[in-house]
């Protein structure tokens, strides 16, 4: 039997027999779910009088099943003809699938409120709760008061009246999200020290700059041998990447992409962030111990103590923001600053303008990155808390580590960078966001939406990626050293002085405007500075990597 | 057996007091040993270290030596000198040129060779391109020792543009065997002094590039400077060669003091170890360097900047070189079987990693009666356990990666 390797998505390399196999297999289990919705079906209209839940479990689930089948039946016929348009057309498909995501978080979003809409126009209280009443397609239709041709329709939605449906299906739409976007970090993260080291990083799978490496080294993952080791704490074990990779993911139910973009808006949505990035530490802990490997131990115990002294400055960075905002809400902090660049939280004051970096120093250490990637430090500990695992278990741990740095970049976004605003004040757009889907589109692209909210995120991941393969690792001590003797005053005289601020200097004064104005300014001319010095570098890099290194540029 | 031998030999009051003042708390402390190697990642091939740590602290460091033996002596003694100069390839395979240079000169003056002007010249060329192709490495890998990837892919980026230039004057990337008894194997190749000369006009600002990439970087200087440091009277109790021991502060170096082949013709400086604020002697119209606070004399940081210094060196020997490189032969007719007379000879030059002797004894015979090689890693290597005591876990890299051996060299 012939190994399936990643390249074979791209790349098909499979012989007739392995094929037909492949085939009949998938056709077996096709028909066999068929039957099964059948049967199903008769059990359900006999047995059970039509209820839906039984409708639900025993007709729709067996279909989605055969469905999935022939999906995949389908890609082992079409798997040639998709691997070579696949070469062909590598960068229409990346962007086409960029947008595509994009186009089905939107849809999604869109059918959410749709169906919102209808619970609330038409409101059936058993229905909104869980699996309570028997809402019927038929009633369901009524509320659409359409004629017959919304049955089909109707029939999709049925489901989504629930409540837990609607989350489940949300829920799923932000993992998605969250694996997606792991794996576009990690290819981009080759191919941004590539272009630092002066390589090309990634080039063959998909095509297009590698494009579809991440997916071809998941697959890769997904088949390797998962291996435990004999005095490993097996539970323990086992169990230690779900505790980093789940809190990471949670971190994301409070994180608001936009002003309804946000799955639940908590009240506390700060503090609840805070807890699932530290939450995840545990898993690092608990993963190192359970390994009984001498290195993974060093590793775990890098790792806790490190987040005893980085968590205290990190929070106390954000407690300045919070002084300044009023509100542990996301959300509301997030609507504070739809003024434009200057209503930023983080050019308020001079006070919140240095808690703004001291915050990203903090974050750094929370996410395990370079300069303080002191637990998985390759040179000292092999791989730290991660030697001993291997496959889809490692896979979580670098996924609960992307994802981690989305969230600190996240909150780093919404209280010191405008949230999901653009640097324009929303208040100029105010007549695109009354107009129709296209002027809205538009405005969302020009004043605020998610896509600015995710746009500065990945600009905060760049940075990160920057500093990780610019900077030479700093020792345990002197982590220690930073964060409590250094980083911890800091923080503390920035929240000292944030509080005075309020007290003495009231809104709207002169020294407010004034001090408004240079932190504005001098951040302005930062992010100027950076741009300008990039695109110095980009014209004169010719000149400036040397006569002999011109072909090891990338695109030469 | 490690554990006690280890346990036994090294009387640590720290771990007394801490067993004394802990016992008191009834708490239960443990010290741990911890293999490094010989599979790690930074322990530059197959060198395994048995570390003794209390938490990150590390008690006591012992090298363990010997895996990547291969009786190179022994064959040395069944093999005629110009078949054994590719074995010496393989001892510090990162500075080929410069083994072959120093056992070729060993022969010839047991044999009495003579060596025509222009192998002479092709010879310092090549041992000097072979240095800096050394200190690159050694300067790429001590970045990634302390986490910092990139100064790596630049320094194999130029490492390439050397290897590519032995390429062209012999075939290989590795292992040259270019430099033989009487001269070397081939004449430079058409276009040979154009490319060098490119090649270290191109070369030469990209030094002070690195220096400020990872020398001057804050986070390197608190990593290196003061870490693991020699004073100049243990570097030479401990019989250390080579950058080791001159960034203790010792000004020795083969080519300046007992100059061999013709190391007296060119004008360079031997940089050694300053305190901070010295400035190191560079060739003029480049930066001047300069030893930043936070460093002392023979520490990591001292160690690893007198590689930098000593590229700007070579590349200015390569370019006096180049500027005299006469016509000539490029080898003197030595018969195939050399007759080596009885006697023998020890002789010494200095290797990147420090310096490189060869003692042969010969019995009449075109085979040596002996072959015996003193490699600078291992000596250098001996002081290890004497600096990694009482360090951090995260010092050890810093400490091994700044004496920099090679463990072909090592273990022969």
């Amino acid at each position: 039997m012939q190994a399936i390797r990643g390249e074979d998505i791209l790349k098909p390399r499979w012989d007739p027999a392995l094929r037909s196999r492949a085939l009949r297999a998938v056709c077996r289990g096709c028909l066999g779910a068929l039957a099964g919705a059948a049967a199903g079906a008769a059990v359900a209209r006999l047995g059970l009088r039509g209820h839906p839940v039984a409708v639900l479990l025993l007709v729709v689930v067996p279909l989605g099943l055969a469905a999935l089948a022939a999906v995949a039946g389908g890609l082992i016929v079409l798997a040639g003809p998709i691997g070579r348009a696949l070469r062909r057309f590598a960068a229409p498909v990346f962007w086409g699938a960029v947008i595509a995501s994009v186009l089905l978080i939107w849809g999604v979003a869109e059918l959410m409120g749709f169906v919102g809409e209808l619970a609330r126009v038409d409101p059936v209280p058993e229905a909104v709760t869980a699996f309570g009443g028997p809402l019927t397609t038929g009633e369901l239709r009524e509320s659409l008061r359409g004629p017959g041709r919304f049955v089909l329709l109707s029939g999709l939605l049925w489901p989504l009246q629930f409540g837990v449906v609607r989350d489940l299906v949300v829920v799923a739409g932000v993992v998605a999200f969250v694996s997606v976007f792991a794996m576009f970090a990690i290819w981009w993260e080759r191919k941004v020290s590539a272009r630092i080291q002066s390589r090309l990083g990634p080039m063959r799978v998909g095509g297009w700059h590698g494009w579809a490496q991440s997916l071809a080294d998941g697959i890769k993952l997904l088949g390797k041998e998962d291996l435990i080791p004999a005095g490993a704490d097996r539970p323990l074990f086992c169990l230690a990447p779900y505790l980093a990779f789940v809190p990471a993911l949670c971190g994301f139910i409070a994180l608001p992409f936009g002003a309804y973009w946000v799955f639940r808006n908590l009240d506390v949505g700060l503090v609840f962030v805070l807890a699932m990035v530290g939450v995840e530490v545990i898993g690092v802990i608990l993963g190192g111990w359970a390994s009984n490997n001498k290195w993974s131990l060093y590793g775990a115990m890098r790792e806790a103590c490190q987040m005893v002294s980085y968590e205290i400055p990190m929070g106390m960075a954000l407690l300045v923001v919070v002084t300044a905002a009023g509100t542990l809400n996301l959300t509301e902090i997030g609507e504070l600053q739809k003024s434009g660049w200057a209503s930023w939280l983080a050019f308020r004051n001079p006070f919140t303008f240095v808690a703004c970096f001291l915050y990203f120093v903090a974050a750094l250490a929370s996410c395990k990155r370079a300069p303080f990637d002191l637990p998985e430090a390759e040179s000292e500990l092999v791989a730290g808390f991660m030697t001993e695992y291997s496959g889809f278990r490692w896979c979580l741990f670098f996924f609960a580590e992307y994802a981690a740095m989305f969230i600190v970049s996240g909150l780093a976004t919404t209280l010191f960078l405008g949230a999901w605003y653009s640097p324009l004040p929303v208040r100029w757009g105010a007549v695109l966001a009354e107009g129709g889907l296209l002027s809205r589109a538009v405005h969302g692209l020009v004043f605020c939406g998610p896509l600015w909210f995710v746009a500065k995120c990945i600009l905060l991941i760049y940075v990160q990626m920057w500093i990780r393969w610019t900077l030479p690792r700093v020792r345990i001590d002197q982590v220690l050293y930073a964060c409590v003797q250094v980083l911890l005053p800091l923080t503390m005289l920035a929240l000292l002085g944030q509080s005075l601020w309020e007290l003495l200097v009231p809104r709207g004064s002169a020294l407010g405007l004034a001090a408004n104005a240079i932190t504005s300014a001098i951040g302005a001319v930062l992010v100027m500075g950076a741009v300008g010095a990039a695109a110095y570098g980009r014209m004169n890099r010719r000149r400036l990597v040397g006569s002999l290194a011109v072909e090891h540029l990338p695109g030469a | 057996m490690a554990r006690d031998v280890l346990l036994e030999s090294v009387p640590d009051l720290r771990a007394d007091l801490d067993r004394e003042s802990m016992a008191a708390a009834d708490v239960r402390t443990e010290e741990m040993l911890v293999n490094m190697g010989p599979q790690h990642p930074s322990t530059h091939g197959v060198l395994r270290l048995v570390l003794r740590t209390d938490g990150e602290l590390v008690l006591d460091a012992v090298p363990h030596i010997g895996y990547l033996h291969r009786c190179a002596e022994k064959i040395g003694e069944n093999l005629a000198p110009y078949q054994f100069i590719p074995k010496t390839d393989r001892l510090d395979y990162l500075a080929a040129m410069n083994n072959n240079h120093v056992f070729s000169l060993a022969v010839e003056r047991l044999a009495g060779v003579e060596v025509p002007e222009r192998a002479r010249y092709i010879r310092i060329i090549m041992a000097e391109l072979n240095r800096i192709a050394s200190h690159l490495v050694s300067f790429g890998t001590y970045g990634l020792d302390m986490g910092a990837f990139t100064p790596f892919l630049y320094a194999f980026r130029e490492r390439e543009m050397i290897l590519d230039l032995f390429e062209a004057a012999c075939g290989a990337r590795l292992t040259y065997s270019y430099i033989t008894i009487g001269g070397v194997t081939h004449d430079l190749p058409d276009g040979f002094v154009e490319r060098c000369r490119e090649f270290l006009d191109y070369f030469e600002p990209k030094i002070d590039e690195y220096n400020r990439l990872l020398s001057y970087n804050q986070i390197f200087i608190k990593r290196t400077g003061c870490v693991g440091v020699i004073r100049p009277d243990e570097a030479i109790a401990w019989g250390l060669t080579g950058v080791c021991l001159r960034a203790s502060g010792v000004r020795w170096d083969l080519r300046r003091c007992l100059p061999y082949e013709i190391y007296d013709r060119f004008e360079f400086e031997v940089p050694v170890g300053l305190p901070p604020g010295g400035v190191p002697p560079v060739p003029a119209g480049v930066p001047a360097p300069k030893v930043p606070a936070g460093t002392c004399v023979g520490d990591c940081w001292n160690r690893y900047f007198l590689r930098m210094i000593e590229m700007y060196w070579s590349v200015a020997i390569v370019r006096q070189a180049l500027d005299g490189l006469p016509a000539g032969d490029y080898r003197s007719k030595v018969p195939r079987n050399l007759k080596l007379p009885e006697g023998e000879v020890y002789f010494e030059g200095e290797n990147p990693r420090g310096q490189l002797g060869f003692l042969i004894v010969g019995d009449g015979s075109p085979i040596p009666y002996r072959v015996k090689a003193r490699g600078p890693s291992f000596c250098n290597l001996s002081i290890a356990r004497r600096i990694c005591r009482n360090c951090l876990l995260a010092d050890i890299p810093a400490i091994i990666g700044s004496i920099d051996v090679v463990m072909g060299e090592v273990d022969r």
